[in-house]
């Protein structure tokens, strides 16, 4: 068998592959979409289709967000993040579109930030993007206001290229032991002269708003021909270049939905009358149900649910509202308050989706 | 996020959670500093605006 090593080989030390047994990028590549798989008429930020990738288009014009399956060729992604300008604008002022990663804080203990042993990290991903030119790739480390940026460039336009990019560790900074948010890895699409006025920061130091996009930042937003897209993003503790960078980590299907479950959940009924939750109706007018997660959330979620529902109690009680109280909520699972009619007191029921297969309840605890 | 409205809700006599409207959508939010819908309605509450007393 053939072994191949990747990184270093110095004095009798051999760095191996990684220094992290799972990727540190959840869904990197874009295969979970719990939300959907595309949203138009975006102007604002929020995470939308694909799971834990953040995106703001920050009022300039604006966009759709999707799940293609326009990806690199031979690499072995089925999927991709694509941006596209529905309404083409010119950013001013503070005004930047971006689309974003949240690390949790805790997951980058291997970084070892604010300590002399402070760890490089490498970014790599796949991108794509009628709009050729030179792209910002910004990292703020959120708890300590620091950051660092990098450019890359677009060399031809509609072609895969993969772009890989070293940064130095922070021996200031700290990045803390909790969920709060880590580093939020920006790539940045469009922005106005605020955040481009300045020196541009290429190494690690105190964010100034005006130092963290590169004047040369192209303006994707221009055109509604323009789109860009991202698929293979993995962080690499350690410097590599496009020749050591070890290889996309894929993981399976279970794995990846179940991480992105820790920051949201969608239960969703699929079938026409699939039960959601069960409980007991707590009064002729009351159904209290319980929901649980498949896993242990970051926070405690924020709650919603869509579509057509009934409580089942033998017979069919109708649902007028579905809301979630603040008290009975866990990291594991929320209880569910039903408004319904014709139910009878402590009696066993269950909420089902009343033949509807897009019924929903989802839980939030997005960074 | 865009707020529409922002109302507390009361389990037991006492806030347990933050009924929110955004963009048209009914979100439960708890009062939870970690949680970054609850971190957003503080922004929006910084900028001058009210959560609605409890029905």
């Amino acid at each position: 068998m053939a072994l191949t090593l990747h990184g270093t080989v110095s004095d009798n030390t051999v760095a191996l592959d990684r220094k992290t047994a799972t990727p540190l990028i959840i869904n990197g590549d874009m295969s979970i979409s719990q939300r959907g798989t595309s949203t138009s008429g975006i102007t604002n930020g929020n995470y939308r289709t694909l799971d834990r990738f953040y995106t703001n288009n920050g009022n300039i014009g604006s966009v759709t967000n999707s799940q293609s399956t326009d990806v690199p060729t031979g690499q072995g992604f089925a999927t991709s993040f694509k941006i596209a300008v529905d309404t083409s604008d010119t950013p001013t002022g503070t005004e930047w579109m971006q689309c974003q990663y949240r690390t949790e804080a805790q997951d980058l203990k291997p970084l070892k930030f604010n300590t002399s042993s402070a760890e490089g990290f490498t970014i790599s991903f796949w991108v794509k993007s009628a709009k050729t030119g030179t792209y910002t790739l910004a990292i703020l480390n959120d708890n300590a206001s620091r950051s660092i940026s990098q450019t890359y460039t677009i060399n031809s336009a509609n072609t895969w290229e993969k772009k890989v990019l070293s940064f130095a560790g922070d021996t200031a900074g700290a990045i803390p032991n909790d969920t709060s948010i880590g580093l939020i890895l920006y790539w940045v699409l469009a922005s106005g002269g605020d955040r481009t006025s300045g020196t541009f920061q290429t190494s690690w130091d105190t964010y100034v708003t005006a130092d963290f996009i590169s004047s040369s930042q192209v303006n994707l937003a221009d055109s509604t021909s323009n789109d860009w897209y991202i698929t293979g993003v993995q962080l690499e503790v350690g410097t590599f270049d496009a020749n050591s960078i070890p290889p996309f980590q894929f993981e399976d299907r279970a794995t990846s939905l179940n991480r992105c479950n820790r920051y949201f959940y969608k239960s969703v009924s699929n079938a026409p009358y699939s039960v959601l939750a069960n409980g007991f109706e707590s009064s002729s007018t009351t159904f209290l149900g319980r929901m649980d997660f498949p896993t242990e959330m970051r926070a405690l979620p924020t709650m919603s649910s869509g579509g057509s529902f009934q409580v089942i109690d033998g017979s069919s009680r109708s649902v007028s509202a579905v809301a979630f109280d603040g008290n009975s909520r866990s990291f594991n699972g929320a209880r569910v308050d039903v408004t319904i009619t014709g139910g009878t007191t402590g009696k066993g029921a269950m909420l089902r989706a009343s033949n509807d297969t897009d019924a929903y309840l989802e839980a939030d605890a997005e960074l | 996020m865009d707020i529409t409205s922002a109302q507390y809700t009361e389990s037991e006599g006492i806030n347990s959670g933050i009924k929110l409207v955004s963009n048209g959508k009914t979100y439960y939010v708890p009062l939870d500093e970690n949680n970054s819908h609850y971190q957003a309605i503080q922004e929006w509450v910084a900028e001058g605006n009210t959560i609605q007393e409890a029905d």
